[in-house]
């Protein structure tokens, strides 16, 4: 079974039928402009563990959701 | 005794010491390999390879085995062709079996453009040392007559090209021979011996922190696999990875020889025949970035499906095993192989779906950087700092596949 994902809209969807939208996050403590510029462009938490991430559900309702998951293990806890 | 049958190996566990010149993260090829290198190379034996499993347990364990050199950029076709030269005479230098075995590698097009896309690969290839040529489909079909040329009427075959270097190697096998050369010459390789944390001296790495207690270290190098992005910030630096997995599989044996590695960029999978007669077959990263080893049923069905147009025999076979691996992804699909703005700490990273077949080349390379301080021109392309410098690599021949 692949990983399916919880759409607010379609109910639970093979993951194949959606985007992943990266939100990538510049740290606080980068203030310099051009460093700020460069993680934002390059960088990743790249987090093991629980994250909150953006999917677009390219091939059903074709809206965002908002999806929380655990890398660790693909575990779904939920979404909105 | 024969080939498939190996002769014992013979490594000494030792307890660590508390101190050592170089201590390397990661017991899989490349943190083994630059051991190995360090000691026969440049005599640096004061060295620790620190493994959280056991040697070879992660992605060392968990590729497809190709070994090729046909990439899209300069830099990377001068370092894949060292590496796949290293590999070919690797059997000898550490006399052992490693099951290589040079059978051409076949890069199928489908289209028009597809094709022309092919011709300029394989002169590109040829010209920074990776022997390349375009072959039509006529020559495709003498080469491996086991493929439908016309891709099941959908998908027909428009021409390719054909790497003669192309070849395959027992992954296991690689990982214990670089393991037992280095032991032999006073390396030590902890197993069981996870990293927790690295200690630091105002800017400077000086050592490890192991479940099994701190180790003190001139030198730190992470080669670790799928969990660089948490090593790296204990030495805060933040790194230009995304972990995907990456699945494979293997079906019951065929019983006739298939002579090349055949892979398709338009259908995104690729197939050898293992030592034993499997056909492995793989494809693309999972989308989702996670460091799980979960497989899907769903890879499987796609991944045979498309794998089924060109190659109609495999209809005939059976699945027999599924894995995952985890791949550290860069934004331009070439590895990282650098030190870092932290002394003390340097990085084999980025290994993505392509860090098999770089083994050899860079365990030596990574082993001339620590042991000189100087980098050596064949991986001064692929320092850290070449996001800062805008000077990425981007590279279509390393695609995310294989």
């Amino acid at each position: 079974m692949s990983l399916r994902i919880p759409c607010p809209h379609c109910g639970q969807r093979p993951i194949e039928e959606f985007a992943h939208g990266e939100v990538p996050a510049v740290p606080e403590s980068i203030t310099d402009h051009d460093h700020r510029d460069l993680d934002l462009a390059f960088m990743r938490d790249n987090t093991e563990g629980v994250v909150t991430e953006r999917w677009f559900h390219t091939d059903g309702c074709r809206r965002w959701l908002t999806l929380r998951r655990n890398t660790k293990d693909d575990e779904v806890l939920g979404s909105t | 005794m024969n080939e498939f049958v190996e002769r014992r190996i013979s490594l000494s566990w030792t307890p660590p010491r508390s101190s050592y010149d170089v201590v390397i993260v990661g017991g899989g090829g490349h943190g083994l390999a630059t051991a190995y290198y360090l000691a026969t190379r440049h005599g640096v034996t004061n060295v620790a390879v620190l493994e959280r499993s056991y040697i070879g347990a992660g992605n060392s364990g968990r590729n497809t085995t190709i070994i090729r050199a046909n990439y899209g950029i300069p830099a990377a076709v001068r370092f894949y062709q060292h590496s796949v030269d290293l590999f070919a005479t690797l059997e000898q230098e550490t006399d052992r079996s490693i099951l290589h075995k040079q059978k051409g590698l076949l890069w199928l097009a489908h289209t028009g453009p597809g094709a022309r896309a092919e011709r300029a690969r394989a002169e590109l290839n040829t010209a920074f040392g990776a022997q390349t040529e375009y072959v039509e489909p006529e020559d495709i079909g003498r080469i491996c007559p086991q493929l439908d040329l016309s891709g099941g009427g959908v998908w027909p075959v428009t021409g390719g090209s054909y790497h003669y270097g192309g070849a395959t190697a027992r992954h296991d096998r690689v990982v214990w021979a670089y393991a037992e050369g280095a032991m032999r010459r006073g390396v030590h390789v902890h197993q069981r011996t996870a990293v927790t944390g690295l200690m630091r001296q105002g800017d400077r790495v000086t050592g490890v922190v192991t479940d099994a207690g701190p180790i003190s270290a001139g030198v730190v190098l992470s080669a670790v696999g799928g969990h660089v992005t948490s090593l790296a910030v204990k030495a805060g630096l933040r790194l230009p990875i995304r972990t995907h997995p990456l699945q494979a599989f293997v079906t019951s044996p065929y019983a006739q020889g298939f002579a090349p590695i055949v892979s398709s960029a338009g259908l995104m999978f690729y197939a050898s025949q293992t030592a034993k007669g499997e056909m492995l077959l793989g494809a693309e990263i999972d989308r989702q970035p996670s460091y799980s080893y979960n497989s899907s049923y769903h890879f499987l069905q796609t991944c045979a499906h498309r794998a089924q147009t060109l190659l109609p025999f495999l209809r005939q076979l059976r699945i027999l095993r599924q894995w995952t691996g985890v791949c550290d992804m860069t934004p331009d699909y070439s590895p990282i192989m650098s030190a870092t703005p932290v002394a003390g700490f340097y990085l084999t990273t980025g290994w993505g779906t392509w860090g098999f077949k770089a083994i050899p080349a860079g365990g030596e390379q990574m082993a001339e950087l620590i042991a000189t301080g100087n980098t050596p021109a064949l991986i001064a392309p692929f320092s850290l700092d070449r996001f800062a410098r805008d000077r990425t690599l981007a590279d279509r021949g390393s695609a995310g596949t294989h």
